[in-house]
């Protein structure tokens, strides 16, 4: 063990009661950082995965046809190059996809593409012997929608089976919210109009994706028959994307764009408004957290300064022996670094027990997703930053007193304490 | 009386003619004026004087705790009124161990880790080694069956004795020691000097003490009067 490491830790205990209040407001406010950390970023990755699982991490929807092309002759650097250059003005969007097999073989060609499915969309009116209401109709093919969504646990969360569904070509799958407004049931049947088109179908299952707005109005219906009913026989409204690596959704969306020649949406700019939401309270949280480390800095900065004050003897008796500025010096940010450790580790094990306590603490959220305990996101990042915020603000207050201890001049301090 | 050497080889430390100033503006004493001394292998050396001549001043520019404003220290030979603090803090670990009037010792540590202190800094010898020096050395000065007492268990006679040891640690050429019975009743006093004495002795080091007591300071093989910032006679 280094000798001024072993000095520290004798001196640690000079001030133990002010030291222990600095301690532990270090590891509250390591703790409590990781504890609101967890929860809000917990939050948004539950959103974003309700999310990807009801809309996909990419939707293709219209198509984009160039109205206008640059052709530069020369660069910046005045060298010839050959490049065809479209303005975002010069664009047009043509709603829809319109050749969607092709288009569903050219995007599995995409490596981080997990799953793709069809979408034919349209409006209708629902009418239930109780009342009637509006609703947004999406036909698809079962299997592909299951590998780009979370129909299945969609529909597990509310009531009936996929298998019901599957098995009848007139079924339809109905959000909760609409489900209720219309006093549906699974087995009851539900007449669907759109424009002059009138049918009737069976309610094979109730789904809730725990956002509301969906759930309201959403209806999945097979892509034949809502081809029929919608009256488009070809084409389709848009195509969800699932990814292996959703964190790649832009860049995959601006390739897909740039060969495909459709529009296509990140599950990132879809929800930009929510995501820029989460991380606001995400940084809020943190600085309102960063300020009990800050406080417990204050506190330690104190107490140092005080042993300082306390052990100039000891200062000046160790600089007899030969103690260079630098030993005293690092002695005190010795004393900097066991506090920093030891409430760091402290305030790991406070984290993630309380991290622990809250995501096991039942609550009823319905809205923008549907939970009913917290949520917690279990990140190394967390303790990280964390544990920097801390190392920051005491080796800051450990800084100014350990430069202060080791300026003192021994012959100063002994010659007013002998004479 | 211990027969005087004059071969320089002999000459531990020296000073030449030594000013300084104390205090700033109209308050700017001048606490040294040329003072100039030796001191010896085996020798022990007693600066006495009225309080505020300068003894204590002297003592620690001697010990390069302090910087002169004029004048040179050479510490065996070498000049270091002028070298660098680092070139000073080691001098001051591996040639000269000080005994001030308050012990000074860490009162966290037992009596074995406080004399262990500069050896650590020093890192000449092992940690079996520096302990069984440390042990050693308590054991010199009496206190063989107290080596593992926190200083706060040691009375203050016990505690300028393991101050002593502490001096003696890293074996210095010159040992100061700043009234280091000057906290001691008269019992005390005669044990810490004779303590003192004979060890440097033993071991060939120059003492140098200042003192406001007659007794002891007649007890030395030389003693240098002070008066206003001078040695007298």
């Amino acid at each position: 063990m280094s000798n001024n490491l072993r000095i520290a830790l004798r001196f640690l205990t000079a001030r133990k009661r002010s030291m222990l209040m600095s301690l532990s407001g270090i590891v509250f406010g390591v703790g409590f950082f990781i504890v609101t950390q967890a929860q809000t970023s917990g939050f948004e990755e539950f959103f974003v995965k309700t999310i990807l699982g009801t809309n996909g991490a990419i939707r293709i929807e219209d198509k984009l046809q160039a109205t206008m092309f640059f052709m530069p002759a020369t660069n910046s650097y005045q060298e010839s190059e050959f490049q065809l250059k479209t303005p975002r003005e010069a664009r047009k969007y043509i709603e829809g996809v319109e050749e969607p097999d092709a288009m569903m073989k050219a995007l599995r060609e995409f490596r981080n593409v997990s799953g793709v499915s069809i979408i034919v969309e349209g409006s209708v009116i629902a009418d239930s012997s109780f009342k009637n209401d509006t609703a947004k109709v999406l036909g698809i093919r079962l299997d592909d929608h299951l590998a780009v969504s979370d129909l299945a646990a969609q529909v597990g969360r509310g009531s009936g089976s996929l298998d019901d569904f599957r098995t009848t070509p007139q079924g339809l799958l109905m959000g909760l919210e609409l489900a209720k407004r219309l006093q549906l049931v699974v087995g009851d049947s539900v007449i669907l109009r759109a424009g002059t088109e009138q049918r009737r179908y069976r309610l094979s299952g109730i789904f809730t994706t725990g956002v509301r707005d969906i759930d309201r109005i959403r209806i999945y219906m097979h892509l034949g028959e809502a081809r029929s009913l919608l009256k488009k026989a070809t084409g389709a409204s848009s195509i969800q994307v699932a990814l292996f690596d959703r964190d790649r959704a832009p860049q995959d969306a601006a390739q897909m764009e740039q060969v495909l020649k459709h529009g296509a949406q990140s599950w990132q700019e879809r929800e930009v408004s929510w995501l820029e939401a989460f991380h606001a309270l995400q940084i809020s949280a943190a600085l309102t957290v960063s300020t009990i480390i800050l406080i417990s800095g204050l506190g330690m900065f104190n107490t140092l300064a005080m042993i300082v004050i306390e052990k100039t003897k000891e200062i000046a008796i160790l600089r007899s022996m030969g103690y260079t500025r630098q030993d005293i010096a690092r002695i005190f940010i010795w004393l900097g670094a066991i506090v920093l450790v030891i409430g760091t580790v402290g305030g790991w094990l406070l984290g993630a027990g309380v991290t622990y306590g809250v995501s096991k603490y039942p609550i009823h959220l319905r809205g923008i997703f549907s939970a009913d305990n917290f949520q917690v996101h279990w990140s190394i990042w967390h303790y990280v930053v964390g544990t920097i915020t801390a190392g920051v603000v005491v080796m800051t207050a450990a800084i100014i007193p350990a430069r202060r201890a080791a300026r003192l001049e021994p012959g100063d301090i002994i010659r007013g304490t002998s004479q | 009386m211990s027969a005087k050497v004059n071969s320089t080889a002999d000459i531990a430390l020296r000073c030449t003619n030594l000013h300084r100033y104390l205090g700033q503006g109209e308050g700017r004493v001048h606490v040294l004026r040329g003072v100039s001394f030796e001191a010896r292998r085996g020798n022990v050396t007693a600066i006495v004087g009225p309080s505020g001549c300068g003894k204590s001043t002297t003592l620690y520019l001697l010990g390069l705790l302090d910087r002169p404003d004029d004048g040179s220290i050479w510490i065996r030979d070498q000049l270091m009124s002028n070298s660098s603090d680092s070139d000073r803090t080691a001098a001051r670990g591996e040639h000269i161990g000080f005994v001030f009037q308050f012990h000074f010792l860490m009162q966290e540590f037992s009596a074995l880790d406080n004399v262990m202190m500069p050896m650590r800094k020093l890192g000449k010898l092992a940690e079996d080694e520096m302990a069984a020096r440390a042990a050693s050395l308590l054991n010199d000065v009496g206190l063989g069956d107290k080596t593992h007492r926190l200083a706060t268990q040691l009375s203050g006679g016990e505690q300028q004795r393991v101050a002593i040891a502490r001096a003696l640690a890293n074996q210095p050429a010159i040992i100061l020691a700043d009234e280091p019975t000057g906290n001691l009743d008269a019992k005390n006093s005669g044990i810490v000097f004779d303590l003192l004495t004979r060890l440097a002795k033993e071991n060939g080091q120059a003492v140098v003490l200042v003192t406001h007591n007659p007794d002891i300071a007649n007890r030395c093989d030389e003693i240098k009067p002070m008066r206003d910032g001078e040695f007298v006679n």
